[in-house]
């Protein structure tokens, strides 16, 4: 295909998207308008279950069944990126050195956030169900806090506090946790991923019923799914000698 | 606030032109980056911070870094 070609074909294909995005933007309800019939419905419902975050309550309580599917496409995505980065062939997977010389203040900065962004992490997690943030956010927050340690350039131990089995089994524990507590509702008779648990008082820690259960699934699959992903990536820059 | 919400589009568009015209493909995953700043405190603004959280955490931080590893492996292998 030739250049001229190629850019009548963009801009008729550009033209038929500006079309279709400018009839679905021109048909929305209009910015900041009082009239709300989603709010309405969501927010009533995230507080007759005591969520606070009535985010989390539409992500998992009303709709965790989409959650469930979000959650497995991250397992699947995690598994077809380490399986593509394995190696192959001519490669080999050697040892890692430290690096040779790494900046002062940026090796500082490493340690020195390593705790706090744990710490964020942990908390974006367990107040799932209460703030903004929940499984997924804090779950991807606490798989790059551990990636700190990079940053101060001594590989061997990222290596040690990061055991690749420990995330891979934490990766399929999460998922795992997140279906079976979707089957308490079934057991209770209230249907797959019902909200079966006590919801507690409004805005306490425990409270929201199996919301903050959900999060905390979510939270160990992101987590591990983060770290399975980056540690392969990693491997692949660092550590797996190419054919040359 | 429909002030800095428009600040913030402006600032989205420009930063997503940015990533285009930028022609080196380790700057790009620099661009990306502030680009995906740009998107979370759009978010921000437009009252969804828990979008903005997930958009800070994967569009500003995983995705830069892993579009760096795949550069990085990739040039090693020319």
């Amino acid at each position: 295909m030739t250049r001229p070609v190629r850019i009548v074909l963009f801009l008729v294909a550009a033209a038929g998207v500006a079309l279709c995005y400018l009839g679905a933007v021109f048909g929305l309800p209009e910015l900041g308008t009082p009239v709300h019939p989603y709010r309405d419905q969501a927010v009533a419902a995230a507080v007759a279950r005591s969520t606070a975050n009535v985010v989390s309550a539409v992500n998992y309580d009303q709709r965790a069944l989409d959650t469930l599917g979000e959650e497995t496409i991250v397992l699947g995505s995690v598994i077809g990126a380490a399986a593509l980065l394995r190696p192959t062939g001519k490669e080999r997977k050697g040892t890692v050195r430290d690096a040779d010389e790494t900046l002062p203040s940026v090796a500082l900065l490493g340690y020195l956030l390593l705790p706090v962004t744990l710490l964020v992490g942990a908390n974006l997690v367990l107040h799932g169900q209460l703030t903004p943030g929940g499984g997924f956010q804090g779950g991807v927050v606490l798989g790059t806090a551990i990636h700190l340690i990079y940053l101060t350039g001594r590989y061997q131990a990222l290596d040690r506090v990061r055991p690749l089995a420990v995330f891979t089994a934490g990766e399929a524990l999460g998922t795992t946790l997140f279906a079976a507590v979707g089957l308490v509702g079934v057991a209770a008779g209230a249907g797959f991923l019902a909200n079966v648990l006590p919801t507690g008082a409004w805005g306490s820690l425990l409270s929201a019923g199996t919301v903050p259960l959900l999060n905390i699934a979510v939270g160990v699959e992101v987590a591990s799914g983060v770290v399975v992903l980056l540690t392969k990536f990693l491997d692949q820059a660092l550590r797996i000698a190419g054919a040359e | 606030m429909s002030l800095a919400i428009a600040v913030a589009l402006v600032l989205v568009a420009l930063a997503g032109t940015a990533v285009v015209a930028t022609a080196a493909a380790e700057g790009q995953a620099v661009t990306l980056s502030v680009y995906g700043l740009t998107l979370t405190v759009l978010f921000f603004l437009l009252q969804a911070p828990d979008v903005a959280l997930a958009q800070l955490t994967v569009g500003a931080a995983v995705v830069p870094l892993m579009v760096m590893l795949a550069l990085r492996t990739i040039s090693r292998h020319r």
